[in-house]
């Protein structure tokens, strides 16, 4: 998912079976598919209107570029941020790297682990948030750092953990 | 006129709650003329603030909303108000820096074509259009510039071999996967001043005769890349790149990305599995095409190079290490942020002087440089000076200039486990002993923390270090043993 676009509000989750989806993936391919290395700009797209790459995408996108599903497969399955199942409403990347650590990261995952009753990966059970880890946002020198509906938030103690998901 | 305030846009300003400053400004003084631009990196002030005046632009911050409604009630405060930094190009922090590559971030609006040429944008361009590409590389090649995203191999030899490979197409890339844990300098050029990478890759195009180049953005940075695609729109429509054919292409969360080879596999749109080398990417990179592949910062670097001189470039540093490095300061320290200073200051100056030692105020523990692969560097190193060379003889690397400061609290035997957790997690499984090796470490590492035939298992970890330096293709599993033999050997006690 692209991380600016973290929401399933803006996806239209409801196309993703049936008559929609190959519509809306014969559209993709066709304005991406002249693209040198055509592939990751297709799977962006693909999430980016769906929140993940559904299944059914797949052979679609594997004959358009005339690959083999396993190819596509093997690829959605190598980047971490390629999902193949929908996520919350809101994704909440917190970053494990190492400046984060320096500053109490992992008191944070802890508490965000406890707090939403979910490990990495996981989805609460009112759909609300689904918990990623990352390795780095870039906000070093001012950790820990946390992405939430693709925005930025620094320094985020648990106190600022529980405001920034309002419990 | 009304008075120009100057609010910074970067990521990191705006998670410290630019946006809603900017707008507080805007509503306590409506007259003045509130513009975004990037960020100076000093982040430990931000939101700054700045406010045009005769003299030069005053400071304020870090401000927050309630701070600004106050400050800016009435109009814009002046430089005799007690929160002012006073002059911004003066603050110490700035003027201990040797900004060379620096100079645009958090001075112009980032988007701007006509404030970029008017601090010097384009110099270089317009210096390269009247030289052939042999003279371009030789520039570049008796400036001294190594690459910057952590190899250190030198620019201009890079250059030269394509630039003499056969082939109807090259390609420049510019590798954007700045993944580094404490590393963000790449960002802030992307951010705060695009033109400069753009201008930077369209010489590193005339110098070996690409007239395609892409940017390989790491999808964490989301507004780098809307930055990028917006900068490359508006400087084509204005004609600058001249039938140079650039696009940004965005990561998708791996590590390993970052390393070249696996970085043009990604760019082709395959699984981000690293290439035996040779042939090089210099000869048989992108699509088996001649490929200069960059780091942002190097790229960043050509045009000042150009514009002022290899001469210029070579008076800043020492030895071998020429030009500038901009050091990324992170993790638990006092005042983080981007300091660009010549190679040859000492880790000291850097962490303790321009860091003002940890935000925790403890005593520092360890600076991990260069990233999750680098070494955990103890106090009694801190006297060694940041160039490539010296850093060799303490077993560390300098990296993409990133420290990451950690203090008395840290416990380095959990930081030495986290590397090889860190390295199965983004191992992209072609080389055995890092895809195997990386989890055997992890377990390796748990008895011996449990005190499980410790003696046997520190044999056995320095062997299992050992065959993944020696049997490793690329720098993950090749470096990733580095932070767990430092801590081994100068935090023994915790490993």
């Amino acid at each position: 998912m692209r991380m600016s676009r973290a929401s399933r509000g803006d996806a239209e989750a409801g196309l993703a079976e049936g008559p929609g989806l190959a519509e809306a993936v014969g559209e993709i391919l066709e304005r991406l598919r002249s693209l040198e290395g055509p592939l990751l700009p297709i799977l962006h797209a693909v999430q980016d209107r769906f929140g993940f790459i559904p299944a059914d995408s797949v052979p679609l996108i594997a004959k358009g570029l005339n690959l083999s599903r396993a190819e596509v497969h093997g690829v959605i399955s190598f980047y971490p941020l390629f999902r193949t199942g929908p996520p919350g409403k809101r994704t909440l990347y917190i970053c494990r790297a190492e400046a984060c650590q320096a500053m109490g990261g992992a008191v944070l995952e802890a508490h965000a682990k406890r707090a939403l009753g979910i490990d990495y990966g996981g989805t609460t059970a009112d759909g609300e948030f689904t918990l990623e880890p990352v390795f780095c946002l870039g906000n070093c020198a001012c950790s820990p750092s946390v992405l939430l509906n693709g925005r930025l938030h620094s320094r985020v103690d648990p106190k600022a953990f529980d405001e920034l998901i309002g419990r | 006129m009304s008075v120009r305030v100057l609010v910074p846009s970067d990521s990191t300003a705006k998670s410290l709650g630019a946006d809603a400053v900017a707008a507080a400004v805007a509503e306590a003084a409506p007259a003045l003329d509130v513009r975004r631009t990037g960020s100076r990196g000093l982040y430990w002030l931000e939101p700054l603030v700045e406010v045009e005046t005769a003299a030069g632009r005053i400071g304020f911050g870090p401000l927050d909303v309630q701070r600004a409604r106050t400050l800016f009630a009435g109009g814009a405060p002046s430089a005799e108000h007690p929160d002012c930094l006073g002059l911004v190009a003066e603050l110490p922090a700035l003027k201990a820096q040797a900004r060379l590559t620096m100079t645009r971030a958090g001075v112009v609006e980032p988007l701007s074509l006509a404030q970029y040429e008017a601090h010097g944008g384009f110099l270089g361009l317009r210096r390269a259009q009247s030289l052939t590409a042999q003279e371009i590389v030789a520039a570049v090649t008796e400036s001294g510039l190594r690459g910057r995203g952590g190899a250190a191999f030198p620019t201009g030899v890079k250059w030269r071999t394509v630039l003499q490979a056969e082939g109807s197409q090259k390609y420049i890339v510019c590798n954007a996967d700045e993944g580094d844990s404490g590393t963000f300098a790449d960002r802030m050029v992307m951010e705060s001043d695009p033109f400069l990478l753009i201008e930077g890759m369209r010489i590193a195009g005339l110098a070996v005769g690409a007239d395609r180049g892409y940017i390989y953005c790491r999808a964490e940075y989301p507004q780098a890349i809307a930055t990028l695609d917006e900068a490359i729109r508006l400087a084509a429509a204005a004609g600058h790149l001249h039938g140079f054919h650039l696009q940004v292409r965005e990561g998708a969360g791996a590590y390993i990305c970052g390393e070249e080879t696996s970085l043009l596999e990604s760019l082709e749109g395959k699984r981000g599995t690293v290439r035996y080398r040779p042939p090089l990417p210099a000869t048989a990179g992108l699509f088996g095409k001649p490929t200069v592949v960059n780091n942002v910062i190097s790229l960043a670097t050509v045009p000042v190079i150009l514009a002022q001189g290899a001469e210029h470039h070579r008076s800043f540093g020492v030895g071998r290490s020429l030009g500038t490095l901009t050091v990324q300061l992170a993790g638990n320290v006092r005042r983080g942020g981007l300091f660009e200073v010549p190679f040859g200051v000492t880790l000291r100056q850097v962490v303790e002087d321009l860091g003002g030692g940890t935000a925790s105020g403890r005593p520092i523990k360890a600076v991990q440089a260069g990233g999750p692969l680098g070494a955990y560097i103890p106090p009694q190193h801190f006297d060694t000076p940041l160039d490539y060379e010296s850093f060799q003889t303490i077993d560390a690397m300098i990296g993409h200039g990133g420290l990451v400061v950690f203090d008395d609290r840290a416990d380095l035997g959990t930081l030495a486990r986290y590397a090889f957790e860190f390295c199965a997690e983004e191992s992209c499984g072609k080389c055995t002993p890092c895809r195997v090796g990386a989890v055997r470490g992890v377990e390796v590492v748990d008895r011996i923390r449990r005190g499980e035939r410790a003696v046997d298992n520190r044999i056995l970890l320095k062997d299992l270090c050992r065959t993944m330096i020696d049997g490793s293709l690329c720098g993950l599993g090749g470096m990733a043993p580095l932070p767990v033999l430092s801590v081994m050997e100068h935090f023994a006690e915790e490993l």
